[in-house]
C-alpha cells in the first residue's frame, strides 16, 4: 500500500477530473501569487475606490465592483489564500490530534481506548457543524476563532478512523509477532502502524478539504467567520446579500468560488480515492 | 428486542453527555452567562445579586444536575433576545421547519434514488456522466449561496416564486389558517383552505429546492454505487443466467437489496438539514428554528443557544433511532448483531 506520488495520471484520467486539477492549479496559483496576478491588487487588498461603486461586470472590472468600488475579481484571488490556509490548517489540526488519539486508542485497546472512543462519540453526536457555530459564538467571531472551532468538531472523526485501521492492523501475525519479539511499542506504531494508516488518511484528508471551505464558507456568511475587511468568499457573498436582486455579481461569483473550490477538491478526493484504494471506489 | 434496550440505553446517555456539552459551552468559556443577561452596563452589586438569582454561585456540578432537573420539567430558561420561554419559541417555529425538511427530504429521496438507479443502468454512458456531475455539485453547493441563485433567478427574473417567507403577509386576512396540528400548510390541507395550500406550496419549492442539493447529491451517488455492487453479485447473474427479464432482475432483484444502505444514507442526510436549514431558512427568511438559531447564535443569546442545541442533539439521535429500526425491518441480519 506504499504510496507513489510519481505517476499522478489519476489526476487527469478523465474530463472531470483534468477540469478539477485545472481548477485546483488556478486556486492554488491565486493564494500563492495573488498580489502579483490581481487586476487591481490595492483593491484586493482592501483599498476602497468610491467613484467606482457597483459597476457590473464587463472590460475594465471582469467580475465588477463591488459596494466600495473595489475590483471583485481581485478580491476573490486574495479570498483563495484564507480559504485554503483554513482548509489545510483546519484538517491538518484535526488530522494529527485525531491520528494520535485513534493510534494510541486502537493500538493500546482497554479503558484508554474506551475513555478516547466515547469522548469521541460525544462529539459526534451532535449534528454536523452544529458543534463549530456554538464553539464559535462562544469563543468570539473571527477567522482564528472559526479555525479552532471547525477543528473541534472536526478531529473525531479521525480518531475513529485511524483507531479502526491501527486496531486492524494491530491484530495482523507479523505485528503481534513483532510485539512478542520485544520490538518496542513506539517501533511497531511508527514502522507498521503509522506506514499502513497512510492511504485511508490521505484519502480521507483529501475527501475533508473541500467539506472544510464549505464549512468555513458557511460560517462567514451567518456572520461568524472572517471579519471585514478581509477578503473572506464567504463574507463577501454576505455583504452582497441583500444585492442579489441589482447587483447580483458580488454574491454570484463570490460564491460561484467557494463553489468551484469545493467542487474541484471533491473531484479530486474521489480520484484520490479510487487511485490509492479501488477496495472502496466500487461502494 | 435486546438491540433496542441497548440502543435506547446508549442513546440516553449520549444525550446525557450532549447536554452536558451545552451546559459547559455556555458556562465555562470566556462569556459571563449574568453579565450576558443584564448587559455590561450593569453595577457590580447588581450583577452579584442575579449571579445569587441564576444559581450562578452554585458548584458546576450542582448547577449541572439543576439544568437536568429543570430542562426535564420543561424549563428551557427564557430566552435573551425575545424575553419569551426557550422551550414556546421552539414549539412556535418547529413545524415550520419540519414542513421544510420533509419537503426538501422527499425531493431529495425521490429525485436522488430515480437519477441514481437511472444512472446505473446506463453506466459509462452519457446520462451516467450528467448524473454524476449533478451529484458532485449538489455535494460542493453552498446552500446559502444557490438560496441567493435560486432567488435571483426565479423570484426576481422570471418572478415564478416568492423570494422569502412562508405563506404571503395577506394570506393571514384573507384566507387565514385555522390551527389544528401547528403544521401550517399539513393545517391548511386537512381543513381545506385550498388557497393557503397552494399558497404554501408555492413559497416551499425554492427553500426545499435548496436544501435538498446536498441529499440529492449524497443520495444519488449511493444509490447508483449500492445498486452497481448488488448487480455485480452472483445470483443476479444466476438469475439472468436463468433468463428472467432485463426488468425483473433490476428492479425486483437488484433494488430491493440495495435499499438498505439507501435508507442509511437518508437518515444520514437527514441529519445534515438539520444545520443545513439554519443557512436556508436565513437566506428565505423562513420562520422556522433555522432562522432562530442564527439570530440566537449572532446575540449570543445562550438559553436559546443551549435549547436549540439539546434538541438539534434530539433530533440527531432520532433520526439515527428510527434509521437504525427501518433498516433492521429491512434486513433481518442486522437482528442477529
Amino acid at each position: 500500500m506504499k504510496i507513489k506520488f510519481s505517476n499522478l495520471s489519476f489526476l487527469f484520467k478523465d474530463k472531470l477530473t483534468t477540469f478539477a486539477t485545472l481548477m485546483m492549479s488556478i486556486f492554488i496559483g491565486a493564494a500563492l501569487f495573488g498580489p502579483w496576478i490581481a487586476p487591481f491588487p490595492h483593491e484586493g487588498a482592501g483599498q476602497t475606490n468610491i467613484d467606482n461603486i457597483y459597476i457590473g461586470p464587463g472590460w475594465h472590472h471582469l467580475l465588477g465592483t463591488d459596494e466600495l468600488g473595489r475590483d471583485l475579481l481581485s478580491r476573490i484571488i486574495y479570498g483563495a489564500r484564507p480559504a485554503l490556509l483554513i482548509a489545510l490548517a483546519v484538517v491538518g489540526f484535526a488530522a494529527v490530534i485525531g491520528t494520535l488519539l485513534g493510534l494510541i486508542a486502537g493500538y493500546r485497546g482497554g479503558w484508554i481506548d474506551n475513555a478516547i472512543m466515547r469522548v469521541s462519540e460525544l462529539f459526534l453526536s451532535f449534528p454536523p457543524l452544529l458543534l463549530s457555530l456554538v464553539a464559535v459564538t462562544f469563543l468570539g467571531p473571527g477567522l482564528m476563532n472559526a479555525l479552532i472551532a471547525l477543528i473541534i468538531s472536526w478531529w473525531p472523526w479521525y480518531a475513529r478512523l485511524i483507531r479502526v485501521e491501527s486496531h486492524i492492523i494491530r491484530t495482523r501475525p507479523y505485528v503481534e509477532i513483532s510485539a512478542a519479539m520485544g520490538v518496542p511499542d513506539r517501533i511497531i506504531i511508527v514502522r507498521h502502524i503509522l506506514r499502513n494508516v497512510t492511504t485511508p488518511l490521505i484519502v480521507q484528508i483529501a475527501a475533508d478539504l473541500g467539506t472544510v471551505i464549505l464549512a468555513a464558507g458557511s460560517l462567514a456568511f451567518i456572520g461568524l467567520g472572517a471579519q471585514p475587511p478581509a477578503a473572506d468568499w464567504g463574507l463577501m457573498v454576505a455583504q452582497g446579500r441583500n444585492l442579489i436582486f441589482d447587483q447580483w455579481w458580488i454574491s454570484t461569483f463570490s460564491g460561484l468560488a467557494i463553489f468551484l473550490a469545493v467542487l474541484s477538491f471533491n473531484i479530486i478526493g474521489d480520484a484520490l480515492r479510487d487511485h490509492f484504494d479501488p477496495r472502496i471506489a466500487r461502494q | 428486542m435486546r438491540i433496542m434496550w441497548n440502543r435506547l440505553s446508549s442513546a440516553l446517555l449520549v444525550l446525557c453527555a450532549a447536554s452536558f456539552i451545552t451546559f459547559t459551552l455556555a458556562r465555562v468559556i470566556p462569556s459571563d452567562p449574568a453579565l450576558a443577561y443584564i448587559g455590561p452596563k450593569a453595577t457590580a452589586a447588581d450583577s452579584a445579586k442575579l449571579r445569587i438569582t441564576l444559581g450562578l454561585d452554585q458548584p458546576i456540578p450542582i448547577q449541572y444536575f439543576k439544568y437536568v432537573w429543570q430542562t426535564l420539567n420543561g424549563n428551557w430558561g427564557y430566552s435573551l433576545s425575545t424575553k419569551q420561554p426557550v422551550l414556546q419559541e421552539i414549539i412556535d417555529r418547529l413545524p415550520a421547519t419540519l414542513e421544510l425538511i420533509f419537503f426538501a427530504m422527499s425531493f431529495a429521496v425521490i429525485f436522488g434514488v430515480v437519477m441514481g438507479v437511472y444512472a446505473a443502468k446506463y453506466r459509462g454512458r452519457f446520462q451516467d456522466s450528467v448524473i454524476r456531475i449533478l451529484a458532485i455539485a449538489g455535494v460542493s453547493m453552498p446552500a446559502f449561496w444557490l438560496g441567493l441563485l435560486l432567488q435571483m433567478l426565479f423570484a426576481g427574473r422570471l418572478a415564478w416564486f416568492p423570494a422569502t417567507g412562508q405563506f404571503d403577509i395577506e394570506l393571514k386576512y384573507d384566507n387565514p389558517i385555522t390551527k389544528v396540528t401547528g403544521f401550517p400548510v399539513f393545517d391548511s390541507i386537512i381543513t381545506g383552505n385550498f388557497a393557503a395550500t397552494m399558497n404554501g406550496l408555492h413559497h416551499m419549492v425554492l427553500p426545499a429546492l435548496t436544501l435538498s442539493a446536498y441529499s440529492f447529491g449524497l443520495l444519488s451517488r449511493m444509490a447508483r454505487a449500492n445498486l452497481l455492487e448488488v448487480m455485480s453479485q452472483d445470483y443476479i447473474k444466476v438469475a439472468r443466467a436463468y433468463g428472467l427479464s432485463e426488468r425483473l432482475v433490476f428492479f425486483k432483484l437488484a433494488l430491493r437489496n440495495a435499499l438498505p444502505p439507501i435508507v442509511t444514507v437518508t437518515g444520514l442526510s437527514t441529519a445534515y438539514l438539520i444545520t443545513g436549514t439554519f443557512f436556508v431558512e436565513q437566506v428565505y427568511n423562513w420562520p422556522g428554528i433555522g432562522s432562530f438559531a442564527v439570530n440566537s447564535l449572532l446575540s449570543i443569546d445562550y438559553p436559546a443557544i443551549m435549547g436549540i442545541t439539546l434538541l438539534a442533539a434530539i433530533g440527531y439521535l432520532v433520526i439515527n433511532f428510527i434509521v437504525d429500526l427501518i433498516h433492521a425491518k429491512m434486513d433481518p441480519r442486522v437482528w442477529m448483531r
